[in-house]
Parts: C-alpha cells; structure tokens; sequence
C-alpha cells in the first residue's frame, strides 16, 4: 500500500465538528424538502443545529458547522456556485456575526429563543439586501420584506424553542 | 406548559419588538409609493389629472359614448362604460401605483401615479 505523503491528523474536535455538520446538512435537506408557500421562505431548521452549537462548543465551532452546512448543502442539493448558494451565504455569514454578537447579552434573560430571531432576521435581512444589490437591482424586492420577516418571527421563535428544549436536556457523552 | 417555561423574559421583549417591527414594515414597504394621482386620458391626451384625496366623478366622452370614472380617496375605478367587453369595468378599484384601467373601444384609460414612478411589469 502506497503511503500517504500528508499526514492528516484528525482530532476530537473535526470529529464533533463533522457529526455536527452532518446533522446540519439532514436537516437542510429535511428543510428543502418541505413545501413553501412562497420561494425563500423555509423554517432553517439547520440553525437548530447551529444555535444548540454556539451554546455548548462557542462562536467558531459555529462558524464551522455552519460553513459547513452550507457547502455541503448546496453540493447534495445542486445548486453550488448558483444565485441560491450565495444568498445562502450571506445569510449564514450574517445570522453568525449577529450572533457573535448576541451570544453576550445576559444568558439569564436571554435565551435561545432571542438568538434565533435575531439571527432569522439577520438571515433574511443579508439574503433581501443581496437579492437587491445583484439578483433583483429593483425596489420590488422589498415588498416581500413583511412577509420575509414575519416569516423568520415564527420560525425563528419555534427553531429558538427547540433549541432552547434541546440546551435543556444534559448534553450527550461523546461517542461517536 | 413546558414550552413556555424555556421562554427567559428577555425573549418575551425580544418577541414582543419583533413582531411590532414586522407590524410596523407592512405600511412602510406595501405603501411605500403610496397612490396619490390618478391621469385620466382620453384618445392619449391628459384629459384630467386628479389628487386622490376628494371624492369625485368624471364622465369622460369617446367615440362609443360616456365612460364614467370614480376618484376616492386613495383609489379610482371605471365606473361604467359603453364598451362591449367591459374589462375595465370589471378591473375594479385601482389603488396601487402603475396599476391601470383601459377602455380601449372607447379609448379612455385611468392610471394610478404615486410619487415615484414605477414599472407596471418587470421581467428578469
């Protein structure tokens, strides 16, 4: 058997950060999969994954899962590269750096739930202003902003509640 | 409820604001170009360019007859006219910006114009 010339070595934090991811990238396929009223319009239950992440493994563990997630999403759903990847991309990358930001608001009033709103929201925001600047150089897009935001209210707050029942449960022994 | 219980008091106020701002962005982004004039034209030319703020009515001649035309405030309608299909009829209140009525037997047409101007159509 021919040697590898690189060495990987694969530490106990790629191994969670993998597991994670993976979960991530089911449930954006669970997400794809469940019929929207509206195109953009999507429950994100991969931030599920994201939010539980940021609360036991911090901000970067984040940002690895949920970079991850979207890679790997847009590869097995087919549209790499295409408009929908980085709209995806900008509203991951935005919903992380608000949520960089909020994870320090006091935990003891602040809950998962906060999290998650505000990260949908920053979510929809990055993917209206991206739609607007590149995809739809219109005004027009905007009229769908009350909808969008309402739409990332009532996910968000539900995504946030699962979350928030996941955190509540001991965390699982690492295995895998 | 043990749903409930994994709401900190911090998210209430976080709910509470969101769904406040969500209310407050459908006026802001669904009536933006809010509808303020209506131009009635007839065989092309201006025939009347109205606020739409008073209640008026305007009987507008072709070559068919009369077409009548209800201003209100912040909307207008073909009220009747003699054309045979009556589209411009059954078009009904006219209330968004760019949104028009054409009664083209008897070249008549109602347009709504806001403060800016839109597109009445875009295609991308």
């Amino acid at each position: 058997m021919t040697r590898s010339v690189i060495e990987l070595t694969v530490s106990a934090e790629d191994h969670r950060v993998a597991w994670l991811a993976t979960a991530a990238v089911g449930l954006s396929l669970v997400d794809a999969a469940v019929p929207s009223p509206l195109p953009g319009i999507k429950p994100g239950l991969a931030n599920i994954v994201t939010l539980v992440v940021l609360a036991r493994y911090g901000w970067s563990t984040a940002v690895w899962v949920s970079g991850l997630r979207v890679l790997a999403g847009s590869l097995l759903l087919g549209y790499f590269l295409a408009p929908g990847f980085f709209l995806s991309l900008t509203g991951t990358t935005l919903s992380l750096l608000t949520l960089g930001l909020a994870r320090h608001l006091p935990a003891r009033w602040f809950g998962p739930v906060s999290l998650s709103i505000l990260a949908a929201f920053a979510h929809i925001g990055g993917q209206l202003l991206l739609a607007r600047l590149w995809l739809i150089p219109h005004d027009g897009v905007f009229l769908l902003t009350p909808l969008f935001a309402g739409a990332a209210l009532v996910f968000g707050t539900i995504n946030g509640l699962i979350a928030a029942k996941l955190l509540a449960e001991p965390a699982p022994s690492e295995t895998a | 409820m043990p749903w409930l219980r994994l709401i900190r008091p911090g998210d209430w106020l976080v709910i509470l604001l969101s769904a406040a701002a969500v209310g407050s962005s459908i006026p802001i982004f669904w009536q933006g170009g809010l509808a303020d004039r209506a131009i009635i034209r007839q065989e092309g030319r201006v025939f009347a360019e109205v606020d739409l703020k008073a209640r008026k009515q305007f009987a507008v001649g072709g070559p068919l007859g009369i077409t009548l035309i209800a201003v209100e405030p912040g909307r207008a309608r073909v009220v009747s006219d003699p054309g045979p299909r009556q589209y411009c009829v059954k078009q009904g209140w006219l209330m968004r910006p760019g949104e028009i009525a054409i009664c083209a037997p008897n070249r008549v047409s109602v347009q709504i114009a806001g403060r800016t101007k839109v597109y009445d159509s875009i295609s991308y």
